[in-house]
């Protein structure tokens, strides 16, 4: 239908293809560094009309789009930005929804640059299709128009699906696994829905009500949701199946539990975990002095974030808005290195946050009373592509010296949420508590229940666990539908 | 929504709860902890569990109002609602018949200690429950206290009631008459654990104490809760809270709970200020019912 939509080309006026590759990337407008960097408002604002359409325009509509290629889901990004040409704003966003079920979060927060932006032709030569934000602005288009295409769902199949966690796995599977019919009721042991799109990323980069306005979708669309179930412990998967009666369960639990450096000092007061800082301060709303919820009086205090991937970076600019004097990332590799997203390095350069590059904590100092007063660092250097392909940081000898902190917060990494394979025994799990899955259908040890998104992969990307719960839906729809495991 | 089917005082500044939780009463065991939010902007807080009805779907927790949160939970009665209660928590305490097991509870942890002290009871185990408190008025649950041991012994801190002198002082008396004690728990104040730990370490009895540390997930997924035992870091939420007190750091328990003193004592006396309004107006929140967030 929507492709009908489309203007044929010479209604759109459209200028040879020389004069429009010299049409250059739009630039998405930010808040100022200086009045974001005081408060928790989002830092890009948006594209506007004329702006969407005329990145769209830069789109040379290739043959064989790389974009797609490099895009974890296959979203039909040639189609939709010719869509977004021709004005069609809604018959773009329907037909971003057929592959992306949250689109206006992965807009935003997708590292483009390794995806769909990396795989753009343009970006051989010059700034590649503004893929990210013309994603958002498609989908931030339709929420605001309030003309949402809800899809229908397939009539009552009496099968019903319990899924354990409402991350973007979780929330993805819901919607699909409800659209086919079957009742479908998501458990989440925190008291908000979201997973780490709600606990972890900030405010400033993602608004709750986006993913609000996403969890609201899906109670339209019929999917029922239990807050303050740690399934494990207030009820077992074998509970959910023999007792409650639901067919299959998904375990959509992410890769929730934080590493510690495992250096001496981590119990001075003032040392947080990434996810404890980013849950105090945006699950809780501790940001905002009308709640009850405490933490580290940042105001005037100097501040170091240990990590480079979007946590710590998500961390660090946190930091920075409560306050801080000092906000400094210290990471042990280069930033060629970074796994954070390139935009966020460079929002976090403009707000004021120091690099640390090459250095590493090897100690935490602390005063008599058990408070923090700095960390002990060396200085690294890079040798020899480890097993990841990336190259290993040495210590360099002698290259001893203090940073003062009043904070440390460490952003190095989390691993599997344990609570749900240690009740479950026959549930394999492999050498890190990963929970075994099969690639393609996404079938864990114990029939009749799968698994999917980061507890299965690790801590990965929104738009990787979105599809696994795509995936995992059209699985479980297989096997209720057949009745075979 | 969990709505409270009974409040009543039950010592200074102690009050019990009875809440409809049907999932967690159903799943209670002794040692195990909830925990919850008041209300939209209300932090976390774990409260012990101290019985469970599965049938009734309720569990019975025991407040002791000491700062902001607790003070205002204290103001609620039967009908009121709260907005969240997650549970059960944390592992159940290990159940062994040990022999002859020392209980040891500081105010308002003989609450805590209780559903416990029963079960090791039940399994066999010759209980001696010392239950101590400031003074008389916040002596707290004598007669389950008697009904959950083989013998009890009540100490207030000024002799106003029971015994005078503290827990360990009768504890000290037990070990000094030559009694053989097969086990000892502690629940209570971090001093009163410590130096329960100091007298039973030397002599090898296998002691568990319950560790308060702040919490605000409890399942593993913050760090904030942790514990140092000799090197290394636990968790109190997932890997407790009962540990071996043989290896707890206590300072590290002691130091770390300070982290937020300023702010909660910053917060409670701007609570105490204008009380009234703000417990009218957490009324006014929760009998609208609504959620605004899921
Ligand atoms: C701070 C931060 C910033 C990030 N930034 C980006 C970014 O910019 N771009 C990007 O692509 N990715 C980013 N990521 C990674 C991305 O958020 C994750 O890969 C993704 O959220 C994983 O989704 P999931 O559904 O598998 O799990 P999660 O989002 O982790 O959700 C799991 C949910 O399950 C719940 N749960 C766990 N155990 C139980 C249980 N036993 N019972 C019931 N519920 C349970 C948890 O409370 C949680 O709500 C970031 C991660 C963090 C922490
Ligand atoms: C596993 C566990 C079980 C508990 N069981 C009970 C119980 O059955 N009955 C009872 O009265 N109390 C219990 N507590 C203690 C109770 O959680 C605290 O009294 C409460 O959180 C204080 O909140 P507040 O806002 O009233 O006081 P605040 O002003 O916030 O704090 C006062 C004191 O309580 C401690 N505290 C603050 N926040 C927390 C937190 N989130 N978690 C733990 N301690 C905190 C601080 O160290 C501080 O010294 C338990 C604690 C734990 C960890
Ligand atoms: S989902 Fe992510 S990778 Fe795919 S097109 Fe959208 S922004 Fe790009
Ligand atoms: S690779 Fe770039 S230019 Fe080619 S179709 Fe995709 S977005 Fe358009
Ligand atoms: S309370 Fe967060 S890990 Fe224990």
């Amino acid at each position: 239908m929507s492709e009908n939509r489309v203007l044929p080309r010479s209604a759109m006026n459209v200028l040879p293809l020389k004069e429009r590759m010299k049409i250059l990337r739009r630039h998405m407008p930010e808040l100022d560094p200086l009045v974001r960097s005081r408060n928790f408002a989002e830092v890009n604002l948006g594209l506007n009309v004329l702006d969407a359409v005329t990145e769209a325009s830069r789109c040379i509509e290739c043959a064989k789009p790389g974009c797609v290629v490099d895009c974890p889901v296959g979203v039909q990004i040639k189609t939709i930005v010719a869509l977004i040409h021709a004005g069609d704003y809604l018959g773009a966003a329907a037909k971003l929804r057929e592959d992306n079920a949250l689109p206006a979060i992965t807009g935003r927060v997708c590292p483009q640059e390794n995806q769909c932006e990396g795989g753009c032709i343009l970006g051989k030569k010059g700034a590649p299709v503004a893929i990210g934000n013309l994603e958002r602005f498609v989908a931030d288009f339709e929420r605001e128009s309030g003309q949402l295409g809800l899809p229908a769902n397939a009539p009552k199949t009496g099968k019903s699906v319990a899924i354990v966690g409402s991350g973007p796995a979780g929330l993805s599977a819901a919607g699909d696994l409800v659209q086919k019919g079957h009742r479908v009721r998501v458990f989440e042991a925190l008291h908000e829905l979201g997973g780490v799109l709600i606990y972890g990323i900030p405010e400033f980069r993602l608004p709750k009500s986006i993913v609000k306005g996403e969890v609201d979708n899906l109670r339209r669309m019929g999917v029922e949701f239990e807050t303050n179930v740690v399934v494990g412990k207030s009820v077992t998967l074998d509970e959910l199946m023999n007792e409650e009666h639901y067919d299959a369960v998904f375990v959509a639990t992410g890769a929730g539990l934080p590493v510690f450096l495992n250096v001496p000092g981590e119990h001075f007061n003032g040392v947080y975990s990434a996810n404890e800082f980013l849950t105090r301060v945006n699950l809780m709303r501790a940001y905002n002095s009308e709640f009850d919820e405490p933490v580290y009086d940042c105001r005037d205090k100097d501040v170091i974030v240990v990590g480079g991937g979007n946590t710590a970076m998500d961390a660090v600019r946190t930091a920075r808005r409560l306050g801080a004097r000092t906000a400094t990332l210290v990471y042990r590799r280069s930033e060629a290195e970074m796994p954070a997203r390139k935009e966020e390095v460079k929002h976090a350069r403009e707000e004021g946050i120091e690099f640390y590059l090459l250095t590493n904590p090897v100690e935490l100092l602390g005063n008599e009373n058990g408070w923090l007063t700095g960390a002990r660092c060396v200085r690294m250097e890079l040798s020899e592509p480890d097993e990841s392909g990336r190259r290993r940081p040495v210590e360099i000898k002698g290259s001893e010296f203090v940073l003062p902190a009043n904070v440390v917060i460490i952003g190095v990494g989390t691993t599997a949420n344990p609570l749900i394979q240690s009740t479950t025994p026959d549930l394999a799990t492999n050498k890190h508590n990963y929970i075994v899955a099969d690639e393609k259908t996404l079938r864990t040890s114990k029939p009749g229940v799968f698994a999917g998104g980061d507890i299965v992969t690790g801590g990965a990307t929104v738009i990787l666990a979105m599809g696994a719960g795509r995936k995992a839906a059209a699985s479980i729809h297989e096997y209720l539908t057949r009745g075979e495991w | 929504m969990y709505k409270i089917v009974d409040a009543r005082g039950v010592g200074l500044n102690i009050k019990q709860f009875v809440i409809e939780a049907p999932r967690i009463a159903r799943k209670h065991k002794p040692g195990q902890f909830i925990i919850l939010r008041l209300h939209e902007k209300g932090e976390r807080i774990p409260l012990t569990i101290k019985s469970s009805d599965p049938v009734a779907g309720t569990v019975t927790i025991v407040v002791q109002a000491i700062g902001k949160t607790t003070s205002l939970l204290n103001c609620l009665e039967t009908g009121d609602s709260i907005l969240d209660v997650v549970g059960p928590l944390g592992k159940p305490s290990e159940i062994e018949n040990y022999g002859t097991v020392v209980v040891l509870a500081g105010s308002v942890g003989t609450a805590m200690a209780l559903p416990t002290a029963y079960a090791l009871k039940q399994a066999g185990n010759h209980v001696v429950f010392i239950e101590g408190a400031r003074s008389a008025e916040m002596v707290v649950f004598e007669d389950e206290v008697r009904a959950a041991s083989s013998e009890a012994f009540i100490m207030t801190d000024d002799g106003s009631y029971g015994e005078k002198g503290l827990v360990t002082k009768k504890l000290d008396e037990l070990l000094e008459s030559g009694r053989m004690i097969d086990f000892v728990l502690a629940v209570g104040p971090v001093p009163m654990m410590r130096a329960v730990a100091r007298m039973t370490t030397p002599l090898g009895i296998k002691t568990m104490v319950s560790l308060n540390s702040i919490m605000v997930d409890g399942t593993g997924m913050c760090g904030g809760c942790r514990v140092l035992l000799g090197k290394q870091s636990k968790f109190a939420c997932v890997d407790g809270p009962e540990f071996d007190a043989s290896m707890v750091n206590f300072e590290v328990l002691m130091q770390r709970n300070t982290m937020y003193r300023e702010k909660e004592c910053a917060s409670l006396k701007q609570f105490q200020e204008n009380m009234e309004e703000q417990v009218v107006e957490l009324r006014e929140e929760l009998a609208a019912g609504e959620k605004h967030y899921v």
